[in-house]
């Protein structure tokens, strides 16, 4: 069975938002939804920086009602993590009263035999809004009962076209700005931030897997190619330069030569080894390819092009299928390497 | 029959490190605006568009060119993604430049861009995966060994890199695009600077930026008087790693360099180039790719440099425009080498404007040089 792990893969973007969908999140901070108006008259929900049919960029906003219909829906029975819910829920677009296009949201009913095309539905919104399309925590159908918090509906919206009431909770953020105007004020959004985070399973050739598994061993183990020759390590399975499988096996020393390397003194997100340490390309006896590994062992500024290196593995008690087996690589205290016997490594 | 194919006009943002004040698509815009105007077309006149940018992983949006298509003015025409890393913008126009040589449209915007500021490009760079050591360092950590190499190889002096450094943020500093403009920058102030990923130093890394840049090209019936003529473009590919692999003179860029001159009819490039634009991210990049790009033999590159011919003033003016060390939003930066090298030879440029352009090369590179696209331009209908 070939290897795999997961690999985790996560950052928290920064989003510049620009003016017309700055002015849409500074707008939901204070429970109003507004749209853009474009060249052919559509109110575009949420608004769209450009016209889709003139290209043109647009800057007519207009506010719609926080009330709209269920264009389509879907079931969502297990919901994945960083959902608006952990519970089942539907997934629908909702084209508000006032709005030409569709939103897509989350609808908050037990069972899918609530949903229907056509359904009418609220915003129910966030009780903290920050200014993020999680300020619409969710849609809920319109005939339930009001929450008594969001005095706000009390009257709820009959006519589709007519702009929703002016939400209490919002004066304050919204005193002395007329509807529509948008961008740049001091106080306004201009960011959101999106974490966005892929869980993968990172599945190794079968190849490599062997490699992999001689390590747990403390061995190296490489493949020639039977065409050119070459032993690479780890091994690729086929050669890539010849295309063709590689099948023999070799088992390789510990001790090689640094080909080349550098020094990292530079910090950064997601580091794991602390600077300054150098990254070295290891070339190990027999092998015709080399490795980055880690040299320590001697003073970042004595680490040469040349310099003969061995193996330092961790306690055998800690050795897994990694080449982090091998804590680093250090001086062997020969003489270096001669320059031509790895000029063509470089 | 090929049909020829000319630059009707280029566009660029305003470079920064953080461009807050629009989003992607606001940013691609602020480029294509310009390049419209500069090519006096509006929309009706574009018949397709071809979009570049670096890894999604830069601003975590897969597949921006969908959500892109109504800024980007491609609703109801054809939208083409292209990425080859780095050298994605340099691509992009070839694909562009490409539908114009097949016949199939008369004019394509090209475009590219990269919003730095959505993430961290270190970070996105040095994800290592299960099973390896984790002693991968960007950009700078993945380039240092080879620059190193280049140094042992070529017996260069240890100055030249800041050589370099000095030259492209001066002639930044002459272009009001430019991210860093240092009028002040010395050799004696780079070689102070602080040791990034020895043996390069942080004066002599490109800056992480946020930009775009477009360019409308148009075939023979569109161009206008004076249009760059495409004379020539090349692409070629190699895998990251084998037995062997010359790291510091790629046979891709070698032979991308080669059959780019045999097709603009060049034999001494040296010679026949009035201003040449290449992708320079670290500064020792400079004489490696004049060497790998046949302006000088092998091991001679540096020497060019060091000569002053690379200088605004010199044989061949390198990267006048201050290149990728002083601008550097990724996905844009090759297609701002290709923009440049359009702008010298329509006598365009500004302050930075070479004397009598009349032939200039736009060049790129990607991934651990592994990906190569280069155009030449010239006042000449091929």
């Amino acid at each position: 069975m070939p290897l795999s792990a997961p690999l985790r893969v996560g950052f928290d973007y920064t989003r510049s938002l620009g003016p017309v969908l700055g002015h849409f999140m500074t707008e939901l901070r204070a429970r109003r939804v507004v749209g853009v108006r474009g060249s052919d008259g559509r109110v575009h929900v949420p608004p769209v920086e450009y016209d889709p049919v003139t290209a043109a960029p647009l800057s007519e906003f207009v506010e719609v009602a926080a009330e709209g219909t269920v264009v389509t829906w879907s079931w969502m029975p297990k919901p994945l993590a960083g959902q608006p819910f952990d519970r089942p829920f539907a997934w629908a677009m909702v084209r508000l009263d006032g709005a030409d296009t569709p939103l897509l949201h989350a609808v908050d009913v037990a069972d899918p035999s609530a949903m229907s095309i056509g359904m009418r539905v609220r915003i129910r919104w966030a009780a903290d809004p920050i200014g993020g399309i999680t300020d619409i925590a969710c849609f809920e159908p319109a005939t339930n009962p009001l929450p008594t918090t969001y005095p706000q509906f009390a009257e709820p919206s009959t006519t589709p076209t007519r702009p929703s009431p002016q939400p209490a909770g919002a004066d304050r953020l919204a005193r002395g700005r007329p509807p529509g105007e948008g961008g740049g004020r001091a106080g306004d959004v201009t960011m959101v931030t999106t974490p966005i985070h892929l869980d993968v399973v990172h599945s190794v050739s079968p190849e490599e897997s062997k490699y992999l598994r001689a390590l747990a061993h403390g061995k190296l183990l490489g493949q020639r190619c039977p065409k050119c020759h070459k032993v690479y390590i780890p091994p690729r399975g086929a050669c890539p330069v010849d295309g063709v499988p590689t099948t023999d096996e070799v088992e390789l020393p510990d001790v090689g030569t640094v080909t080349t390397f550098c020094v990292v003194n530079v910090p950064f997100l997601g580091q794991r080894i602390k600077p300054p340490y150098v990254a070295a390309y290891v070339l190990l006896d027999g092998a015709d390819i080399a490795f980055l590994h880690l040299v320590l062992g001697c003073a970042a500024d004595e680490v040469r092009m040349g310099m003969r290196v061995r193996a330092v593995w961790k306690p055998a008690e800690d050795w897994g299928t990694t080449l982090e087996n091998i804590d680093h690589f250090a001086p062997t205290g020969e003489p270096d390497a001669p320059y031509e016997t790895y000029e063509g490594h470089l | 029959m090929k049909q020829p194919a000319a630059v009707l006009g280029v566009g660029q943002t305003h470079h920064r490190a953080k461009r807050l004040d629009v989003s992607m698509a606001g940013l691609c815009r602020e480029a294509i605006d310009r390049a419209m105007a500069d090519a006096n077309v509006d929309w009706d006149g574009i018949d397709a568009v071809v979009v570049g940018k670096a890894p999604d992983l830069f601003e975590g949006v897969m597949m921006p060119e969908l959500f892109l298509a109504d800024a980007l003015g491609a609703v109801g025409k054809p939208l083409l993604r292209v990425h080859t890393a780095g050298s994605v913008g340099g691509s992009t126009a070839n694909v562009a430049v490409s539908l114009i040589h097949s016949g199939v449209h008369r004019r394509v915007l090209a475009v590219a861009f990269e919003k730095q500021s959505e993430s961290n490009a270190m970070w996105a760079l040095s994800i290592a995966p299960p099973f390896s050591m984790p002693v991968g360092a960007g950009a700078g950590g993945y380039f240092a060994p080879h620059v190193r190499s280049y140094i042992r190889r070529s017996g260069a002096p240890e100055h030249i890199g800041s050589l370099v450094a000095v030259k492209d943020r001066h002639n930044g500093a002459r272009n009001p695009y430019a991210h860093l403009r240092q009028p002040d920058i010395t050799l004696e102030s780079v070689r102070a600077s602080t040791m990034l990923w020895d043996p390069i130093r942080y004066d002599e890394t490109c800056p992480s930026s946020d930009g775009a840049c477009a360019i409308v090209l148009g075939d023979s019936s569109a161009a206008h008087r004076d249009s760059a003529w495409i004379q020539a473009t090349a692409m070629r590919t190699e895998p990251t790693t084998f037995a062997g692999r010359d790291q510091v003179n790629p046979r891709a860029g070698r032979e991308a360099a080669h059959a780019l001159w045999r097709e603009a009819g060049i034999t001494d490039p040296l010679q026949e180039i009035d201003a040449a634009e290449i992708y320079v991210p670290f500064s020792w990049f400079e004489p490696m790719w004049l060497e790998n790009l046949g302006f000088a033999a092998v091991g001679q590159g540096w020497k060019l440099t060091e000569s002053g011919a690379t200088a605004m003033d010199g044989q061949l003016p390198v990267n006048a425009s201050g290149g990728v060390l002083s601008s550097n939003p990724i996905g844009a930066s090759g297609m701002l080498r290709f923009a440049e090298a359009a702008l010298q030879v329509m006598g365009r440029a500004g302050d930075h404007q070479v004397d009598g352009v009349r032939r200039a090369l736009g060049h790129a590179y990607g991934g651990g040089s592994q990906y190569f696209s280069m155009w030449v331009v010239g006042s000449e209908k091929p």
